[in-house]
């Protein structure tokens, strides 16, 4: 430990010109990331003003979005954004989870390596093919079997019923939301597997010594030890949902409507962004569109700032724990 | 070291006002314009044919007419394309004028299993209605009123519209405003709206791959897009009550009688057109330019360009299912050309 603070002053003074170009490029490389992020945000506001000015806070709670009369409100995107990135991460984050117990606990050692080699290929697939393969393959199918069955089956369930209402047309928030969850499935895997592998074996081999059965050391020892990176996938993939935009307007319907039932079609802000942003004219129009980008904006920050949040919480419970 | 930056900022500069000169100074050699995505498919090929005879090349992108409009303000473009026209008070604030350069037709496409192709007849109020979500389902009696003889079936009518902004979601919007109070009160004509009901695609493509997929839909997709993918289209009762089937002829019913000389700033909608035989969505696609020109040569370029398309494209347009222009409103447009685009120093640009 003594010897801690000598390292860290001899890295601190550079000691010739070439240690002083390396600090000051990588000090000038982590300032543009801050610069860019300002930057951004600045002309999403300015951007904003005049929808901002216009509408004040009502342009989050209104759900109209009428060009013609020049009437625009986030309600409606802001809904479909959140909708279809929670079913996302309600599908995405248990299959997840068990892909990466499997492959890191339980999978024979021929098999980890193609089924790692597979999630990472998912990862690698452009979003578009994922709309295309969506609306020509995954609709059809899911219109003419798995929907007709779910609307007859659950539709007098209280809750569940309205939520599954509607015709059979295989497009609409939830497919987004499915479609969505195969797209961050490789990413909170691949994060899961990572951080469950860096589980000192000493301790699982200890578990497993006094008697525990694989589920009580996946839950018991790898998740308290590894659940920082846990939360930090989760929120990776959430990220990737949020903002998702062209395998969302190939299969969310596109409607500017607020429906009770998951097969009703909606849409997100980023699909709204894609499908308006070249033909949208006048500026109360244009600046609307730009509002919504700033809200999709503050969502992401919100959301990272409720994972932070949570992540501080964890760790000082265990402090008060131990 | 500021003295450096100084003249190298100086150089590039200069080297960015010298280069549009240069251009000018030689012969135009490439013209660009961007808009209307309706209007893409003839544009390309006279472009193909017209860079093959005489040399010049002409870059479109099919970005939208709203794109379209934006880049000609931004001057981005030498020419911008529009399927809905712009008012007169609009080109006069922005310096610009338009002419019209192709028509076509919208056609009402429908997902109907066992119903034949092109027998389902529907009027334009009904359009609006079930647009509007009134009417839902396809054995509704004002439908099977129209349809006598047509079994229809019991099933749920999802309304199918284009989800970006687009001169064809304009053209449709308009005539159901023109034939139903109620939906230009309620909904209003625009290159976008606020559907009542049903859901979007983005693009003629996505309109089309909707109606395909969803049973019991009904769309509105460009003509050529329903003949290209052998959708199964209704039949529309015209301004004359009669029911027409969309073709090449109809359109040109449609287009006949339009009287374009009085037509302040060639602003014309050829909607719901009188005429026995008139497809009632029909409508022009248009060319927009600035009065003014800055380079009045690439100016001429331009004009030279859709005059050998006026002169020459009539059966490249005709294969691709496009209704050229009548001969008396193409020298009407060039008369206009001739008397309103000057150049900087107030000379005419167009002369033969």
């Amino acid at each position: 430990m003594d010897a801690t603070p000598e390292i860290a002053k001899v890295s601190v003074i550079p000691t010739d010109w070439s240690d002083r170009l390396f600090r000051g490029t990588t000090r000038f490389f982590a300032y543009l990331v801050l610069a860019v992020v300002s930057a951004i945000l600045v002309s999403l506001i300015i951007g904003a003003w005049p929808a901002l000015h216009k509408f004040g806070f009502g342009f989050l709670k209104s759900d109209a979005w009428n060009p013609v009369t020049e009437q625009f409100g986030a309600a409606v995107a802001i809904f479909g954004t959140l909708a279809t990135s929670a079913i996302a991460l309600f599908i995405a984050v248990p299959v997840s989870f068990g892909i990466a117990v499997f492959i890191t606990e339980l999978a024979p050692a021929w098999l980890k390596r193609p089924i790692g080699t597979a999630i990472e290929l998912l990862a690698a697939i452009p979003s578009i093919i994922y709309g295309m393969w969506g609306l020509f393959v995954f609709v059809p199918v899911f219109s003419e079997t798995v929907q007709p069955w779910m609307t007859e089956h659950l539709i007098n369930i209280p809750i569940l019923g309205p939520l599954v209402d509607g015709p059979p047309m295989g497009i609409g928030i939830f497919t987004a939301g499915l479609i969505l969850a195969i797209m961050i499935l490789p990413f909170i895997t691949a994060v899961m597997r990572d951080v469950f592998e860096v589980v000192p074996l000493v301790l699982k081999e200890s578990a497993y010594g006094l008697g525990a059965t694989t589920w009580e050391v996946v839950c018991g020892v790898v998740l308290p030890y590894t659940k920082v990176g846990v939360v930090g996938g989760i929120m990776l993939g959430l990220g990737r949902a949020l903002g998702e935009t062209m395998a969302v307007t190939f299969v969310i319907g596109n409607a500017h409507r607020i429906s009770s039932s998951l097969f009703m079609p909606g849409s997100t802000i980023a699909s709204t962004l894609a499908n308006e942003f070249t033909e949208a004219v006048g500026e109360m129009y244009t600046s609307s569109l730009i509002a919504l980008g700033l809200v999709l904006f503050l969502i992401t920050f919100i959301v990272l700032a409720l994972a932070k949040l949570l992540l501080m919480r964890l760790t000082a419970r265990e402090g008060a724990r131990t | 070291m500021s003295s450096l930056f100084q003249r190298a900022l100086i150089g590039m500069v200069t080297a960015v006002i010298l280069t549009p000169v240069t251009v000018v100074a030689a012969d135009v050699t490439e013209i660009s314009g961007a808009g209307a995505t309706f209007p893409y498919p003839v544009y390309a090929k006279w472009a193909e044919q017209y860079h093959h005879t005489k040399g010049v090349k002409m870059n479109y992108q099919s970005i939208g007419s709203g794109g379209g409009i934006k880049q000609i303000k931004a001057k981005t473009v030498d020419f911008g394309a529009s399927d809905a026209p712009l008012e007169a008070a609009e080109l006069d604030a922005s310096g610009l004028m338009q002419f019209p350069m192709v028509m076509g037709g919208v056609v009402p496409v429908i997902n109907l299993p066992g119903v034949a192709h092109g027998k389902v007849k529907l009027s334009g109020e009904l359009l609006a209605d079930i647009y509007l979500g009134k009417v839902t389902e396809w054995n509704d009696s004002r439908i099977a009123a129209l349809n006598k003889g047509i079994k229809l079936p019991k099933t749920k009518i999802t309304v199918v519209h284009r989800s970006d902004g687009s001169g064809t979601t304009w053209i449709f919007t308009n005539y159901l405003a023109k034939v139903s109070s109620d939906w230009k009160s309620k909904v209003g004509n625009d290159k976008s709206v606020a559907w009542p009901a049903g859901v979007g695609g983005k693009g003629n493509e996505g309109v089309a791959s909707y109606v395909e997929r969803i049973k019991g839909s009904i769309g509105y997709v460009e003509y050529a897009y329903a003949l290209q993918n052998k959708m199964n289209h209704a039949m529309l009762k015209n301004h004359d009550g009669h029911y027409v089937a969309p073709t090449s002829k109809s359109f040109q019913a449609a287009a006949a009688g339009a009287d374009w000389a009085h037509a302040d700033g060639f602003y014309m909608v050829l909607t719901d057109q009188p005429g026995k035989a008139s497809w009632p969505i029909t409508g022009a696609t248009f060319i927009l330019v600035y009065k003014t020109q800055d380079k009045p040569e690439s100016g001429k370029a331009v004009l030279s360009f859709f005059d050998w398309a006026y002169h020459n494209g009539d059966k490249m347009a005709e294969s691709l299912d496009y209704v050229p222009m009548p001969a008396s409103v193409v020298s009407l447009v060039e008369k206009t050309w001739a008397a309103q685009i000057k150049g900087q120093d107030g000379s005419t640009v167009w002369g033969k």
